[in-house]
């Protein structure tokens, strides 16, 4: 009776206990305790929320392991941590220190403009980022146990995050009506795995969890991506920088649950104070954008 | 044979998808009007504490206490936790069955595994092991009063038990295709 660990199956297995839940960008152990109690499935420890990256300027890189300790020590649900992309031994030392998942996130300046990280060497799985589904395919052959669609982070703007859904979703649902010798010049167009391709058309679906993120602010935003068929939600600025984050986390979790159920969303969504301030994506010069980060 | 699947977060649809092929049309339970005419229910794989909290958001601890004196309920992983009387420290549990947990019981997520168990109360069980998923895993601690253990692992801690018409398994069978845990699971829904 030999254990097998961090296989492909247990990696993925942990974003499919995360299904149907909100993962909460937390900069403190306090924060954590807050997403924590307010029925967070999972935290992310940065030291910075995309909107202040995005304020701030300069190179954003992997948090200090210091306060992803004490996070880590502060929750009993799981933590997760960025590194850049490309950067693989940030990955390196995010697993040393036992987070549960890996962001290779481009909301951080990334490391390699070419690569990303050949993430089956790691036994810790990865998350990536995904604006369509030939860059979901990609990161999925590089071993991402999860996946999630960028959105644009840190603006409180879901049109992005709406883009990269619809467009996820409408390229499988096209995929599943193809003839099978269409599959491979797809696969060629899309610059993905054909393997990949095959096995998503036999799913019906992408062959690991799908989230949403990048702009959600309200329990409407959270709904709307649920409905139109992620698996659940990061938030990343909006939770934190809204006028009061304990009420705000607390009703996007329940949205998240509670998608389906316009009565139960108005209920949720009364008197939780000022939502972050925001942003619009169309007023964002195309060189600042980080959605576009990832090959 | 009408099972329910609380499905206020985590891995409720794959319980659905190995429930249908041993051809049963699961309901999905969100509201406590939702448990109405189900045979049994299943709590999923997830996170204990966002499940339990919403359980109470929603009303549903007491009507799942109520549920549970007539009818079948399973908890995998963190539906075991949430069936528990104790996982020392403070969260919202059904207290049902009589057995104490200790979440994360194997270390953090490069710790989970997969093994193959026998299982002897399964027909076959000694000859087909039972291929168990064990993801950020507990370990049930202690089983006590009406609760009997069920499985353990080769060291010896316990990883199944059963309290009556109540289950608990610190494994996922919704994560493999092998539908014995189900089956006997809507055995015991049935009886």
């Amino acid at each position: 009776m030999e254990q097998l660990v961090a296989t492909f199956k247990v990696k993925k297995g942990l974003a499919q206990m995360l299904k149907g839940g909100v993962i909460m960008d937390v900069v403190t152990a306090d924060h954590a305790k807050i997403a924590e109690d307010a029925g967070a499935v999972a935290v992310m420890a940065l030291e910075r929320v995309p909107a202040d990256i995005r304020a701030d300027g300069g190179v954003a890189r992997m948090s200090d392991p210091e306060l992803i300790i004490q996070i880590m020590d502060a929750v009993s649900i799981p933590v997760m941590a960025k590194c850049r992309i490309g950067h693989f031994v940030e990955a390196q030392i995010l697993e040393s220190l036992g987070v549960d998942y890996i962001d290779e996130s481009e909301v951080l300046t990334p490391a390699d403009e070419a690569h990303h990280i050949y993430k089956h060497n790691f036994k810790v799985p990865f998350v990536c980022g995904c604006r369509n589904l030939g860059e979901a395919l990609r990161r999925i052959g590089e071993g991402a146990a999860m996946i999630r669609t960028k959105g644009e982070a840190g603006t409180g703007d879901i049109v992005e995050a709406v883009r990269h859904a619809r467009s996820v979703l409408g390229e499988i649902r096209r995929l599943q009506n193809m003839a099978e010798e269409e599959l491979m010049s797809f696969a060629k167009e899309i610059g993905a795995p054909f393997e990949l391709v095959k096995e998503t058309r036999e799913l019906g679906r992408l062959p690991v969890v799908n989230f949403a993120a990048g702009g959600i602010a309200t329990p409407a935003d959270a709904a709307l991506m649920m409905q139109l068929g992620v698996d659940g939600v990061f938030v990343g600025s909006g939770i934190f920088k809204s006028g009061e984050p304990a009420k705000r986390a607390d009703a996007i979790v329940k949205a998240t649950t509670h998608y389906q159920d316009p009565k139960i969303l108005a209920e949720i969504s009364r008197n939780l104070g000022e939502p972050m301030v925001g942003r619009q994506v169309t007023d964002i010069p195309e060189s600042d954008l980080i959605s576009t980060r990832g090959w | 044979m009408n099972i329910g699947v609380l499905a206020l977060q985590g891995d409720f649809i794959e319980h659905v998808g190995v429930l249908q092929t041993i051809g049963v049309m699961p309901r999905l339970v969100r509201l406590p009007g939702d448990l109405s005419g189900l045979d049994g229910l299943i709590i999923p794989g997830g996170e204990s504490t966002t499940i339990g909290k919403l359980a109470e958001a929603f009303g549903l601890i007491h009507p799942l206490r109520e549920f549970s004196k007539t009818h079948a309920i399973w908890g995998t992983c963190a539906g075991a936790i949430f069936l528990s009387k104790d996982v020392h420290r403070d969260q919202p549990l059904l207290h049902l069955m009589d057995i104490t947990v200790e979440r994360n019981a194997f270390g953090r997520q490069v710790d989970s595994f997969e093994i193959d168990l026998p299982v002897p109360f399964f027909e076959d069980g000694q000859d087909h092991p039972y291929h168990a998923i064990f993801i950020r895993a507990p370990i049930i601690k202690s089983v006590a009063g009406e609760a009997k253990t069920l499985l353990t692992l080769p060291d010896g801690r316990i990883v199944a038990a059963q309290q009556g018409k109540l289950l608990a398994t610190s494994f996922h069978p919704e994560l493999t295709p092998d539908p014995r845990f189900h089956q006997y699971f809507s055995a015991l829904a049935r009886s």
